[in-house]
């Protein structure tokens, strides 16, 4: 990124200092992402449609162009020409608003992630504080539309999915801030560098990257989370009423989301644009630093994507209350024991005199903190299947009607 | 600093103002809970701007705003609950409807 | 001929000034529409708007961290409780008579002359501005403050946050089965 700026200084242009050097390249580098994620939706489609097809042993588009591959543009032509209608009695500026708020807000997230060593589009010191205020500028377009659509269905659909996503919002904060603690800071540039060599998160942190990553896949609104889409309840939700490009720019809003937490997990779990062992030991040149770790990067983001993709083609929709259950009694609790254990064993291993820790300390806290995670994961699962065995038995009870002689579910 | 602190200080006594007379003038409990968010708004800005212009290496001043930030959210929840507890007994959230106590 | 390679545009165009006018007019718009608009759905859009511009304030005053807080807690999280209790309130019957009770010709002068005795008093004091620039690692000294010389309040925010919690959920509990209190 400097060396572009520098680049565009040395161009001497009159009236053009580093100061307008800077803003030009963040405005080139905006106008490349503004572009590239809704244009990657294209590419989306065609995949999952390709490869949720594949799991239910079908073939999936195979007419539009050579293996079904413009079968995308094919959606985005149609999205295009469907006819756009309003409702005589919505509100018009929230109407119209709602759908462009949420790409807004989902293309937003992507100012904050290191694509590469030195290649980031805006350097905040507070990145993880800034990911946690998009998702809730999300939240307010789902409202925004639902309510201004002036159909009951549609508010009742944008309620059930605000209460979905403000309750998942909570698991993941949490684990935002456990990845703070044990990074030491909020920035991303940060994060992904203290990930070097073997230390992932994922590796060191499994519980706490679940968390994440199942907080984060609800927040999306994919399946199994999918309220939203649920075709067969609630019409469609709180976009019952929109149509044309309107609905299509809730799809693409939600396609790039998706992109954008693959992206999040990939750097704040899985080490970013670090590959173990060759980046950041200092022995290749800068350029082809940064586009090994721009590549591992993508293989990264592109495994959470099939990941998600795979979600959706195996498991079955969960129901309301049972999202909130699972969401209230067992990620929240789970979380915050994880947090609390977390933070002392972080104070355990980084005794305060220490400006850089040994390497002993580092491994240690590395092999504490997975041991930490593993327990408070294995307690929980035993608090969790003894409860569930307790209510199963109570209404073997209560559905016998007789003292039941042995316990059935043993 | 090319702003001088007055013009900050004039914004916020806008908004101040702004805010008590929707305080004392709306009709509507949850219009008169969104005023009382721009007084705490205002307020916060006259905290942050002192801080910067008369004493940026203090923490002084982003404490309070952060304090005030969190009671607002507080205070926002339980007027809320309050509106809405209100509006199932009595299906209306006019305040001048709410004169059961009245002489 | 004036050298011009030496010119650049901050000393031609007052960036400060222009980001400052935009988002004086964010907040300020916002906050008249909470307060003179029709609907009460408006008055919550205009407040949000008026949240965004105060966010964009604190980052113009070098708070960084308290802008994006800011974000996070209004506009995440008060916005849309806000939203929410307006639209379980469902008062469409309001539109018809305005949503000025009958006392806002007494208050809007009041009001006025409050915000010009507010203006008089801040003109006319002299205040001490001193050109210490702001710490680099803000972040850290917030926290190491939390913990440190401001523990007290933290703790009390922390219980207040609960009890409002509590007292929230008990106060928009659905009560159909108990009788009247």
């Amino acid at each position: 990124m400097q060396g572009i700026v520098d680049f565009i200084v040395s161009l001497n242009i009159p009236l053009v200092d580093e100061g307008i050097a800077r803003l030009i390249s963040h405005v080139i580098f905006a106008s490349i992402i503004a572009v590239a994620a809704p244009a990657s939706l294209v590419i989306l489609t065609w995949l999952e449609r390709k490869i949720i097809a594949r799991i239910q042993n079908r073939i999936g588009p195979n007419r539009a162009g050579p293996f079904g591959l413009l079968q995308g543009f094919a959606d985005m032509v149609k999205m295009f020409t469907k006819e756009d209608i309003t409702p005589a009695a919505a509100d018009r500026v929230p109407y119209n608003i709602a759908p462009g708020l949420s790409v807004i807000s989902s293309i937003m997230a992507f100012a904050v992630i290191p694509f590469a060593p030195g290649f980031i589009g805006a350097e905040l010191n507070v990145g993880v504080l800034y990911i946690i205020a998009i998702g809730g500028l999300g939240v307010l377009a789902i409202l925004m539309g639902g309510w201004a659509s002036n159909n009951k269905y549609a508010l009742l659909g944008a309620f059930r999915v605000v209460a979905m996503l403000v309750t998942y919002e909570i698991p993941m904060i949490i684990a935002l801030v456990i990845v703070t603690m044990v990074t030491g800071s909020m920035s991303l540039q940060d994060i992904v560098a203290a990930q070097s060599g073997l230390n992932w998160y994922a590796f060191s942190m499994p519980l706490v990257f679940l968390i994440f990553f199942i907080a984060g896949v609800a927040e999306t609104g994919r399946s199994p989370f999918d309220l939203i889409e649920a075709e067969s309840e609630i019409i469609a939700g709180f976009h019952t009423e929109y149509s044309g490009i309107k609905f299509g720019m809730f799809m693409i809003g939600e396609y790039v989301h998706m992109f954008a937490l693959a992206f999040f997990t990939a750097v704040l779990f899985l080490g970013g644009w670090q590959i173990p062992f060759v980046t950041s030991e200092g022995y290749l040149p800068v350029w082809l630093e940064a586009i090994l770790g721009f590549i591992a990067l993508n293989v990264k983001m592109g495994l959470f994507v099939f990941i998600m993709m795979w979600f959706r083609g195996t498991l079955p929709r969960f129901r309301i209350d049972h999202l909130l259950d699972f969401c209230w009694k067992f990620l929240v609790p789970v979380s915050i024991v994880l947090m609390i254990a977390v933070a002392i064993v972080v104070k355990l291993f980084n005794p305060v005199g220490l400006a850089t820790p040994g390497l002993l300390l580092v491994i240690g806290e590395f092999f504490a903190l997975l041991i930490v995670n593993v327990g408070v994961g294995g307690a929980a699962l035993f608090f969790v299947s003894r409860a569930a065995r307790q209510g199963r038995n109570k209404t073997l009870r209560s559905v016998t009607a007789v003292d039941a002689p042995a316990p059935a579910s043993k | 600093m090319t702003i001088d602190l007055y013009w900050w200080l004039f914004v916020s006594a806008l908004l101040f103002s702004l805010g008590v007379y929707g305080a004392i003038s709306r009709r509507n409990a949850i219009g008169i809970l969104m005023s009382v968010e721009l007084i705490l708004n205002a307020v916060n800005i006259n905290f942050v701007a002192f801080w910067r212009y008369t004493a940026p290496g203090d923490v002084a001043g982003q404490m309070f705003a952060l304090t005030v930030i969190a009671i607002a959210a507080a205070e926002a929840a339980v007027g809320m609950a309050i509106v809405i507890a209100v509006y199932r007994r009595t299906r209306t959230v006019a305040v001048e409807e709410l004169d059961i106590l009245k002489n | 001929m004036p050298d011009l390679s030496t010119v650049v545009l901050a000393d031609l165009v007052p960036l400060e000034l222009i980001v400052f006018i935009f988002f004086t007019l964010c907040t300020l718009l916002g906050g008249a529409g909470v307060v003179f608009s029709r609907t009460l759905f408006h008055s919550a859009l205009s407040l949000i708007l008026s949240l965004f511009g105060v966010a964009g304030y604190y980052a113009l005053l070098s708070a960084g961290f308290l802008a994006v807080v800011q974000l996070m807690v209004y506009v995440g999280a008060i916005a849309i409780l806000i939203l929410f209790a307006i639209m379980f309130s469902r008062s469409n019957n309001q539109p018809e008579k305005g949503q000025a009770n009958h006392q806002w010709w007494i208050s809007l002068p009041v009001t006025a002359v409050l915000f010009l005795i507010l203006m008089f008093v801040i003109g006319s004091v002299e205040w001490p501005v001193s050109d210490v620039a702001p710490p680099d690692d803000m972040v850290e000294q917030l926290g190491m403050a939390f913990l440190g010389s401001y523990l007290i309040p933290f703790q009390v925010i922390g219980v207040l946050l609960s009890v409002a919690l509590i007292g929230g959920v008990i106060l928009a509990r659905d009560r159909v089965d108990t009788e009247e209190m």
